[in-house]
């Protein structure tokens, strides 16, 4: 159901870390205890905001990483020259605290309602959003066939990998590695192709429901591609970060 | 409640004199362009394109791109403010004023939504888009405006969050009651005034 209420103002809030856990060398997730978060829905994104010692204060938005009945968590990537990420990947402790808004966005969200058969790809970071739908999926103890199409550049960039490997029960995860593959590796190599989503994606008569996040490039790319199977175009929704 | 002091986090960089006063609250000033888009970019060939000025189901005016290429065009230099948080300073576009359009047309209704390939809307008060505030642009930095930024032609309306310059726009409807758009409908703001940081509904 479309949550259409027209609600308040965002007010910024002070959240506590409660953890930090280590995806990849470049990649932390950051547990946060928020009194009195209102919820969120699979896909959405949050607004933080740090505040240095001279009063300078910088924001931006992250996607949550986890499913809407479990505690608020991002997923952080450090880019390098970065200004707030490095601070939140590498300084950031358990117990301290920092200031955050949302849950924000209507669009890019899935609910098990919304239906399926569910299509999620992925390229580095953008794994994030598509991370926290799977886990809605689960613990709703939904049947919606997915599969997670998730490129990356090498094993040891592949985020959430643990849990990735564990999904079952009418989730498929497979992955791409598109600068190095280790010995024996079964997953594809290379980008994200017409060829590759041929064999992997849902073909367009199932009538898929698309999500794809990562880098605008990865994005266009792939959309363009599925546009090209006859997905409709309506039927998927883009996430994009970065530069072009 | 008193703001968390996050020791150890400083500012990267200083901004620059030619800065100072052009960059609002939240946001930081990127050289790259990056995309803000709901889905899949949209490819009208422009053989088909036209750009329509509609009202109560009826078209009021509608070019094709051969003769909205012979509209008189203007360019504008100017700084551009996503919600994302990026601010882009000095971009160049080249584009013909929504006051020569709407210029063609007898109107008197207080808002218009601005419609676009991918069934994209925004709505704006025509305030907001006359009076030399608004344009729809096919030039940028000198060179046809790519699909990904909106090409063949966007609205452009810098003074508000750059969701309101609508990619891959084909036309406004002019209407006397005001009308959510796309973004507007998923939770942001109705108006969307940098400065006053209207990012989401609410703010």
């Amino acid at each position: 159901m479309e949550r259409t209420a027209v609600r308040g103002r965002l007010t910024w809030q002070v959240a506590t870390v409660t953890s930090i856990v280590r995806e990849t060398d470049a990649v932390r997730t950051i547990g946060l205890e928020v009194p009195g978060w209102a919820g969120h829905r699979a896909g959405q994104h949050l607004d933080v905001r740090l505040t240095a010692e001279d009063g300078y204060t910088a924001e931006r938005s992250y996607s949550i990483a986890t499913a809407d009945d479990e505690p608020v968590a991002i997923t952080v990537e450090r880019l390098e020259n970065g200004e707030v990420s490095p601070y939140l990947t590498e300084d950031l402790r358990a117990g301290d605290q920092l200031e955050l808004r949302g849950p924000i966005g209507r669009w890019f969200v899935w609910d098990t309602s919304d239906g399926g058969p569910l299509m999620l790809i992925a390229g580095g970071s953008g794994v994030v959003p598509l991370r926290a739908m799977l886990r809605h999926r689960r613990r709703s103890g939904s049947d919606v066939p997915v599969r997670l199409l998730y490129s990356s550049r090498t094993l040891a960039d592949v985020i959430y990998r643990s849990e990735l490997d564990r999904y079952r029960d009418g989730a498929q995860v497979i992955y791409t590695l598109t600068r190095e593959q280790p010995p024996g590796w079964t997953g594809y190599s290379g980008r994200v192709n017409a060829a590759m989503l041929a064999k992997t994606a849902w073909p367009a008569g199932q009538h898929p429901l698309t999500f794809v996040c990562g880098p605008t490039s990865f994005v266009e790319a792939v959309a363009e591609k599925l546009v090209g199977m006859g997905y409709p175009p309506g039927r998927i929704k883009t996430e994009r970060f970065g530069g072009t | 409640m008193s703001t968390p002091i996050s020791r150890g986090f400083r500012r990267l960089r200083r901004p620059s004199a030619g800065e100072k006063g052009r960059v609002p609250p939240g946001q930081y000033v990127t050289q790259g362009f990056p995309v803000l888009s709901a889905g899949p970019t949209p490819h009208t060939p422009l053989p088909e394109w036209t750009f329509s000025i509609r009202q109560g189901g009826g078209t009021l005016k509608s070019w094709t791109w051969q003769e909205f290429q012979e509209l008189p065009a203007e360019d504008v230099t100017t700084d551009i403010h996503c919600v994302t948080r990026w601010s882009k300073l000095d971009t160049m576009w080249r584009g013909v004023s929504v006051d020569t359009l709407l210029g063609q047309v007898d109107h008197d209704t207080p808002y218009v939504l601005a419609f676009c390939d991918g069934g994209y809307t925004t709505n704006l008060p025509i305030r907001d888009v006359t009076g030399g505030q608004a344009w729809v642009a096919f030039g940028f930095g000198g060179a046809p405006l790519e699909s990904e930024h909106g090409g063949p032609a966007r609205l452009l309306v810098p003074h508000l969050y750059f969701w309101k310059s609508a990619k891959w726009v084909r036309g406004l409807e002019l209407l006397d009651h005001d009308e959510p758009g796309f973004w507007e409908t998923y939770g942001y703001h109705n108006y969307g005034d940098p400065w006053k940081e209207q990012r989401y509904a609410g703010d």
